[in-house]
């Protein structure tokens, strides 16, 4: 598979963005420098593009969402598209409309694009194989996002000036992560060294397959860590079933100023969104506007899905395209 | 002219320990020799520890002396199953009553099981053990905590941070962690901390409302059975949650052939399992129950005589790792019952000792071997530095008679609890002497006719 154009260009060659699994380092790299262009424009007074305009994009939501849902409603608005949301509380899901009728209904109205959200891995490649329109994978259940990945990189890559030869260490719940399972695949292709921070109760079967070191004692975890990425840790599974409580998760894995200082002095702090303080995170390290890129990441997300949006509307015409990596 | 500043420690209490035959289990020492300790610290060990004029006089420098007349010392015994009942029935049996009787049976470490009430499943409460333990100071005593909340079998207590306080390991007590997703989290979670999960190794829904071993004498009995498949498919079933998880497991009592044979399949695979039994499992069998008597009434319960002989064959050929007394005191009301409704489990710190000697009696076990299971290698399970005489190991021995025709009396229990089938048994063996920390905490005799001099 190559990313390269015959001209010899970087590009994207497919018609959806499911996932990070399987994407060339030149096809990341394509995305990320395009996601690039719009850090500055969404700075400006004048964010308005126009190379959306006349698109219709539906982001399409079966699980609740704010922040993913608005960055990409703001990312079509700036490039001119027509943007429509439908959450699954104004669905007809409620009223027993399956994932394919809902699909079939949307694709009659020929959208453009498809920002589709759903609480079950591969429920978006389903409804991706049942539309004409090109279908971005808002996050599967517990399975990719690929969007929150590419944007994790783009924070990186901005402040470290590269991906490759860095150490990056993902902490938390990884065995119900999407978010963890992207960027592990993107970080392992762009050559960066990944490690996973987890109780045993929260490390997926196999994990050390995926190309990482694990750790279950986080200062060793982050030893010697350029990124710290911190997850996402949800009330109803440290109540005793994986974890046992919030203060012993806190005690043993949740990141505060001690146990960051296992890592490099000048290591940064991410976290997707939305933080558990006093469970995964101490808000003293959070807010600590020197490491932590927490809010810088939302800003790059807006960017990197108004390169997706844009890319995959380029693609649209595009017969030869293939499905998915 | 020299000052003392005040306050400074006053130099640290020697005994010496003569004319013994020094058995270390973890060494495979058995010899004529000494042991010299220092506060609560062995500091040496060994046939020529002093010159032989030194102790002419039997009162060597700056150490008090101690004749063991040529009587076994071994490390003191570590139990590591006994039920406390403190905090909340301290009517059946306390800490301090307990520590009376573990030091009267040579016990020197005892480990807890959560089951108290309020259950042991809380920072705090391993902490008040703990201080209990050191207030009272005749013996170690350490616990369990709860492996999961309240013993409900359901949610993950906070192992960490338990760990952390001292918690020896994670069980659920006396009574199994009966669904599988709850024992694989909890294996997989105590493995972080090197813990291991001791299970009672019962299916109970097949255990159900069973009183006593399932097969003919419950029949006859009219009682209802507890079939040995309940244990063996519940080891069998944990053995598969250790392969996966990777943790550390440990069957508390097995009573049954094929379980003993699981086991010994999985140490050969090299899984990080142990097991220990209790001795009524090798001393006694079912017909013990003989007329509905409670005192025969134990969980798991006496087996039939095939299986008492695969626990001892299982003790001997190594698969059983320690013997722990499984000591459960319970009060007349509860067990001058009706059969299927009084209490399981019976005293045993003061019967551990030479109940096991019979097996050496009766030459199943070298002497040296079960004095490991019932020091070396329980402490070795639990990573307790206990359980050795070495240079530099705790201070804490049995010096013991292993020949001498006794009786079991249960006038003479200091247990506050008296229910025990053993009453009246004939025994060879006795304790002599017992050292905790450098202290002696119990000599036979003593309190009958205190000659003083010797000892505390």
């Amino acid at each position: 598979m190559t990313a390269l154009r015959p001209g010899g260009q970087r590009h994207y060659p497919y018609r959806h963005l499911l996932g990070i699994e399987g994407l060339s380092p030149d096809e990341i790299h394509f995305l990320l420098d395009r996601s690039e262009t719009y850090v500055e424009q969404n700075r400006r007074a004048d964010k308005k593009g126009s190379s959306l305009r006349g698109r219709t994009i539906i982001n399409l939501f079966f699980e609740n969402s704010t922040r993913t849902r608005t960055s990409f409603e703001l990312a079509g608005k700036r490039l001119g598209g027509d943007v429509i949301n439908m959450s699954v509380s104004t669905s007809s899901i409620k009223k027993g409309e399956t994932l394919i009728d809902t699909a079939m209904t949307l694709n009659a109205m020929h959208p453009d694009v498809l920002v589709v959200r759903h609480s079950e891995s591969g429920a978006v490649k389903l409804l991706s194989e049942k539309v004409n329109c090109a279908v971005i994978n808002g996050g599967d259940g517990s399975h990719e996002h690929p969007t929150q990945a590419l944007l994790d990189a783009l924070t990186i890559r901005r402040r470290r000036g590269r991906l490759d030869g860095l150490t990056v260490a993902i902490c938390g719940d990884i065995a119900h992560s999407r978010v963890a399972r992207s960027n592990i695949h993107l970080l392992n292709t762009m050559g960066t060294r990944v490690r996973v921070v987890a109780p045993t109760t929260l490390l997926p079967n196999s994990i050390d397959r995926f190309g990482v070191e694990v750790f279950t004692d986080m200062r060793r975890g982050l030893e010697g860590c350029d990124i710290i990425m911190m997850l996402r840790l949800q009330t109803e599974r440290m109540k005793g079933s994986f974890v046992p409580s919030i203060r012993e998760y806190f005690r043993f894995f949740g990141l505060d100023r001690e146990k960051l200082a296992a890592a490099k002095p000048d290591a940064l702090i991410m976290h997707p969104g939305p933080m558990n303080r006093g469970t995964e995170i101490d808000s003293e390290v959070a807010d600590d506007i020197d490491r932590s890129l927490i809010q810088e990441q939302v800003e790059m997300g807006v960017a990197v899905r108004m390169a997706c949006l844009e890319i995959l509307a380029e693609n649209l015409p595009d017969r030869s395209l293939r499905n998915a990596p | 002219m020299s000052f003392a500043s005040p306050g400074a420690p006053t130099p640290a209490r020697r005994v010496a320990y003569l004319n013994a035959r020094l058995l270390d289990p973890a060494s495979g020492m058995d010899m004529a020799g000494q042991v010299l300790t220092e506060g609560g610290r062995i500091v040496d060990v060994g046939a020529n520890l002093f010159p032989p004029d030194l102790f002419r006089d039997n009162a060597p420098d700056n150490a008090e002396a101690i004749d063991c007349k040529g009587m076994c010392l071994a490390p003191g015994l570590v139990d590591m199953r006994v039920q406390l009942r403190e905090p909340g029935e301290e009517h059946m049996e306390n800490m301090a009553s307990a520590s009376q009787a573990a030091a009267a049976g040579g016990v020197t470490t005892m480990v807890a099981l959560p089951n108290t009430q309020p259950v042991i499943d809380d920072v705090s409460l391993v902490e008040f053990v703990a201080r209990r333990a050191r207030e009272i100071g005749v013996t170690r005593i350490r616990t369990y905590a709860a492996a999961t909340k309240g013993l409900h079998g359901k949610e993950l207590t906070e192992l960490g941070l338990m760990a952390e306080t001292g918690a020896a390991g994670f069980t659920d007590g006396t009574k199994a962690i009966a669904s599988a997703v709850v024992m694989r989290r909890a294996l997989s979670y105590a493995r972080m901390f090197g813990k291991i999960i001791v299970q009672h190794p019962e299916e109970p829904a097949l255990a159900g409302e069973g009183a006593m071993n399932e097969g003919e004498i419950a029949s006859r009995l009219g009682l209802a059975g507890i079939p040995p498949a309940a244990e063996i498919m519940m080891v069998e079933r944990d053995l598969r949650l250790v392969e996966l998880t990777g943790g550390r497991y440990h069957a508390a009592h097995v009573s049954t052939g094929e379980a003993i044979d699981a086991i010994r399949k999985a140490k050969r695979q090299g899984l990080a399992v142990t097991c220990d039994t209790a001795p009524h499992y090798f001393a006694l069998n079912e017909t013990a129950v003989g007329d509905y008597r409670t005192f025969a009434k134990v969980s798991p319960p006496l087996r039939d005589e095939m299986d008492r002989r695969a626990v001892v064959e299982g003790l001997a050929d190594g698969t059983i790792d320690a013997i722990a007394s499984d000591h459960a005191p319970h009060d007349q009301e509860e067990k001058r019952l009706p059969f299927a409704q009084a209490a399981f489990g019976i005293i045993g710190l003061e019967t551990l000792l030479p109940l096991s000697l019979e097996l050496v009696h009766n030459g199943h076990l070298k002497l040296l071997q079960a004095l490991g299971a019932l020091s070396h290698r329980p402490a070795a399970i639990l990573g307790f530095e206990g359980g050795r005489l070495a240079r530099g190991a705790p201070a804490d021995f049995v010096i013991f008679d292993p020949d001498k025709p006794d009786r079991i009396e249960e006038a003479r229990f200091r247990s506050k609890s008296k229910n025990s089938p053993f009453d009246g048994r004939p025994v060879q063996g006795a304790v002599l002497r017992t050292v905790m920390d450098g202290r002696t905490v119990f000599e036979a005799g003593a309190e009958r006719a205190k000659r003083g001099g010797r000892g505390d």
